[in-house]
C-alpha cells in the first residue's frame, strides 16, 4: 500500500517535470515565430516607408509660349531646325512669369533647374507630332527635378532639402502655395523603361522583360522537368546509374545560382553564340536553375498518387503509358504544378546569373520580344539600390514591393492550384 | 443461426488460447508434403491449369509448387490465415506481380493452354480477359460513368458512343447499380458510398466483358448489408464467368463458392466441393482453421 503511495508520488512528480519541459518548449517556439514576425513587420514597414513616395510623382504645370523666335525655330516641321532649336527657353519663360523679380543669369539658371532635365523633350515632341501649334500658348505638365520631387515629397524632413539652394527652395515653396507644382499618382513608372532621371525611370521595361524571361523558364522547364520525373519514377529501372542521376538532381538543387550564370556564359553565349542580355537567354539559365525543384517535386508528387488507383487501372488491361497518361500523371498535376509554381518564383528573384550574362544593362526601350535587350525586376532593383540619387532609392524600395507583389501573387495562385485540383480519395 | 455460432467460437478459441496456433505450428509443417495437395485439385478442359507453380520475393519462397485446375464457370475461393501466400497466388493468374520488381514466378500457369508467364504474351490482352477486383474499393476519381467506360475505351471495344452507352448501362445493370446511379452517372465516383464504389468496380471490371474475375477480399472493407449485395452479385454473375474469389470470411467462402481451396504457408492444401471442406474436410489443418483452432 505504501508502496503504491509513493509510486503516484513520483508519478506526479515526474508529471510536474513533464509539463515544465513541455511550456517551456513550447515557449521557444513561440520565441521564434515572434522574432521572425517582428523582423517581418520591421523590414516591411522600411521598404513601404522608403518606397511608397516611389508611387508618388511630383509636376509643375507651367503655360508655355511656343515662341518660335525664343526658340529659333520658324518651321516645326523642318528635321534640320528641330534640331538646333532651344526647347529649354520657352519653360524658363514660363518660370520666370511666376517671378518677375528674377532677371539675373545665375539666378535665372538655378531657376530652370527646377524643371526636370526632359521638359524640353516633351515641348520637341508635342512640336513634332503637332507643327501647326508653334506660336501658341499651352498649358503643360511636366515632370520637376528630381531634386525638386524628393524636396516636395519629405516637405517636413530638412534632411531631404539639401541638395536645393535656400532660394530654391523658397520658389518651389510658392510654386506648391500656387499650385502650380503638385502631386499625383506615378503612371510615369508604371509605363516607362528605366532612366538617368529617377522621376522619369519606370519599372514597365523591367516587368515586361521578367514575364519574358519567366515565359522562356515556363516553357522550357515544366514540360522538361515533368518528362523527367515522369521518366525517373516510372519508366527508369532501378539501378546504380539511376541512383547516380537521382543523387545528382538533387546536388543541382543546392548549387549556388551563380554557378548556373557561369554555365550560361560559357555555353549558350560562348558555345552557341546567343546575345547578351535578351530574355531568352536568361530563360534558358533560369530554367536550368529550376530543373531540379520541378522534377524533384514532381516525381514527390508522382509518389503520393495512391497505389490503388495504378492497381485499377492495371487491372482492367490498361498498359504502362495509359496508367501513367490517363491516371498518374492527372492525379499527380496539382503537386507538379504547385512545385513548378515556387520554382518560377523563386526564379522570378534570382538575380546572380542574370548579372553574369549581361541583363544588367541600362536599358531604356521597354523590350518587344525574346531576343531584344531586357532587364528583369530584381537586376532593376539591384541597379536602383546601387544609385546615388535619392530619388532612385525611393524607386528601389517601390521596385521591392513590385517584386514581393508577384511573388505573393505567385504563391498565392500555387496555393488556390493545389486546393481546387486536389482530389481526395 | 449457425454462422453466429461458429463466429463467436472462433472468436473465443482466439482470445482464450493465444498459445494454441504455436503448438499447432509444428505438425502443421509436419504433415504438409509439398507439392501435395489433398482432395480433387484437378479437373476436366480446366479454364486454368497450373502446375507446381513457385513464387520469389527475392530469396524468399511465398508460393511452394502449388497444382490446381480452375473450372470453366465455377467460383472458387481461396482460404487460409493471414500471410498463405493466397492473395500471391491469385495475383499471378493475371500477372499483376509484374509491377513487382523482386517477383519472380515458375512453373506452368496456363489459361486455356496459353501460356500466361510466356514472355511474348501482352499482358494487356491477358488483363482484358482475365478482371480484377481488389480488397479496398478504388474508383478513378472521376465521373461514374468515366470509370466504367474506361476499360471499353482503351481497348477500343466500343466505335460509337450509343454502344458505349449501352456497354456502361449493361454493366451497371449486371452490377446492380443502375437504378441507384441512373440518375447521377456524372457525379464523382469517390462521393458513393463503400458498397457501391465496390460494386462500380465490379462494373468496371465486367465492362470490358472478361472471362475470369479475380476478387481479392472484395468484402473486406464493406460493412454487411453491402456484402450481402457483392456476395448476391457474385452468384448471379458464375452463371457467365469464372470467378476466384480470396476472402477471410468462411461464411462467405461457404455461401458463395462452388470448391474451395485452402492454403498454409504457402503450400495448398486441401482442394475440395465447398461441402465438403466445411462439413468433412479430409486434412487435418484445414479441420483446424475451419473450427478457428487457428487463423
Amino acid at each position: 500500500m505504501t508502496d503504491q503511495r509513493s509510486q503516484a508520488e513520483i508519478v506526479r512528480q515526474s508529471l510536474k517535470r513533464r509539463y515544465r519541459k513541455e511550456r517551456r518548449f513550447r515557449l521557444y517556439g513561440m520565441t521564434a515565430i515572434a522574432i521572425a514576425l517582428l523582423s517581418l513587420v520591421v523590414l516591411f514597414t522600411d521598404i513601404i516607408g522608403k518606397g511608397y513616395t516611389g508611387f508618388i510623382k511630383t509636376t509643375m504645370t507651367l503655360e508655355v509660349v511656343l515662341d518660335g523666335e525664343q526658340m529659333y525655330l520658324d518651321d516645326a516641321s523642318d528635321k534640320d531646325q528641330m534640331s538646333m532649336a532651344d526647347f529649354q527657353a520657352p519653360i524658363i519663360t514660363a518660370l520666370q512669369k511666376h517671378f518677375p523679380e528674377v532677371e539675373e543669369r545665375k539666378d535665372l539658371r538655378e531657376l530652370s533647374r527646377l524643371a526636370g532635365s526632359y521638359a524640353s523633350n516633351q515641348i520637341k515632341d508635342l512640336l513634332a507630332r503637332q507643327p501647326e501649334l508653334l506660336g501658341t500658348t499651352q498649358t503643360m505638365e511636366f515632370l520637376v527635378h528630381d531634386t525638386v520631387s524628393v524636396y516636395v515629397k519629405h516637405a517636413d524632413n530638412p534632411a531631404y532639402s539639401i541638395r536645393l539652394s535656400e532660394q530654391q527652395q523658397r520658389w518651389v515653396d510658392e510654386l506648391v502655395q500656387k499650385g502650380v507644382v503638385d502631386t499625383g499618382f506615378n503612371d510615369v513608372f508604371f509605363s516607362r523603361g528605366d532612366s538617368r532621371e529617377p522621376s522619369n525611370a519606370g519599372i514597365l521595361g523591367a516587368i515586361v522583360g521578367s514575364l519574358l524571361t519567366m515565359v522562356v523558364t515556363l516553357v522550357i522547364a515544366f514540360p522538361m522537368g515533368v518528362a523527367a520525373a515522369v521518366y525517373l519514377e516510372e519508366f527508369a529501372p532501378q539501378n546504380k546509374f539511376t541512383d547516380f542521376i537521382e543523387v545528382n538532381i538533387n546536388n543541382l538543387a543546392a548549387v549556388p545560382s551563380i554557378i548556373f550564370g557561369l554555365l550560361g556564359l560559357a555555353v549558350f553565349i560562348g558555345v552557341f553564340g546567343l546575345p547578351r542580355s535578351v530574355p531568352v537567354l536568361g530563360g534558358l539559365v533560369l530554367a536550368l536553375m529550376t530543373l531540379p525543384t520541378i522534377i524533384i517535386s514532381s516525381r514527390a508528387a508522382i509518389k503520393s498518387v495512391p497505389p490503388s488507383i495504378r492497381e485499377a487501372a492495371e487491372g482492367i488491361g490498361a498498359s504502362k503509358m495509359q496508367v501513367v497518361l490517363h491516371h498518374v500523371v492527372p492525379l499527380a498535376m496539382p503537386g507538379m504544378m504547385t512545385g513548378s509554381i515556387i520554382g518560377m518564383a523563386q526564379a522570378l528573384g534570382e538575380t546572380a546569373p542574370l548579372l553574369l550574362i549581361g541583363m544588367v544593362a541600362f536599358i531604356v526601350e521597354i523590350p518587344d520580344g525574346f531576343f531584344s535587350s531586357a532587364t528583369v525586376l530584381p537586376v532593376q532593383i539591384y541597379l536602383w539600390a546601387s544609385s546615388a540619387e535619392q530619388g532612385f532609392v525611393e524607386l528601389a524600395s517601390a521596385g521591392i514591393m513590385i517584386l514581393l507583389s508577384f511573388m505573393i501573387t505567385m504563391n498565392a495562385l500555387a496555393i488556390w492550384l493545389r486546393k481546387r485540383l486536389e482530389r481526395r480519395w | 443461426m449457425n454462422t453466429m455460432n461458429s463466429t463467436v467460437t472462433s472468436n473465443n478459441e482466439t482470445t482464450e488460447a493465444p498459445a494454441v496456433p504455436v503448438q499447432d505450428e509444428r505438425p502443421a509443417e509436419t504433415i504438409i508434403q509439398e507439392g501435395v495437395t489433398v482432395g480433387s485439385p484437378y479437373a476436366d478442359d480446366p479454364k486454368f491449369k497450373l502446375r507446381d507453380v513457385e513464387v520469389f520475393y527475392g530469396e524468399s519462397r511465398a508460393i511452394k509448387k502449388i497444382s490446381l485446375d480452375i473450372a470453366r464457370n465455377e467460383v472458387i475461393a481461396f482460404i487460409g490465415p493471414s500471410g498463405c501466400g493466397k492473395s500471391t497466388f491469385l495475383r499471378c493468374l493475371n500477372r499483376m506481380n509484374d509491377s513487382i520488381d523482386i517477383c519472380s514466378v515458375k512453373g506452368e500457369l496456363m489459361l486455356d493452354d496459353q501460356n500466361i508467364y510466356d514472355p511474348k504474351r501482352d499482358v494487356v490482352e491477358l488483363r482484358a480477359r482475365v478482371g480484377m477486383v481488389f480488397q479496398k474499393p478504388n474508383p478513378f476519381p472521376k465521373s461514374i460513368y468515366d470509370n466504367v467506360a474506361y476499360g471499353p475505351r482503351i481497348h477500343g471495344l466500343a466505335n460509337r458512343k450509343s454502344d458505349l452507352d449501352d456497354i456502361v448501362e449493361d454493366s451497371l445493370r449486371k452490377a446492380g447499380l443502375w437504378n441507384e446511379v441512373k440518375d447521377r452517372l456524372d457525379a464523382t465516383a469517390t462521393g458513393m458510398s463503400g458498397g457501391q464504389q465496390q460494386r462500380l468496380c465490379i462494373a468496371r471490371a465486367i465492362a470490358v466483358s472478361p472471362e475470369v474475375i479475380l476478387m481479392d477480399e472484395p468484402c473486406s472493407a464493406l460493412d454487411p448489408i453491402a456484402t450481402a449485395k457483392v456476395e448476391e452479385l457474385i452468384a448471379e454473375m458464375s452463371e457467365s464467368y469464372t470467378i476466384v474469389i480470396v476472402t477471410h470470411s468462411m461464411q462467405q467462402a461457404a455461401r458463395v463458392s462452388n470448391r474451395t481451396a485452402y492454403f498454409h504457408l504457402g503450400h495448398l492444401v486441401e482442394v475440395n466441393e465447398t461441402d465438403k471442406v466445411f462439413t468433412s474436410p479430409d486434412h487435418e489443418l484445414t479441420e483446424s482453421y475451419i473450427t478457428g483452432r487457428f487463423g
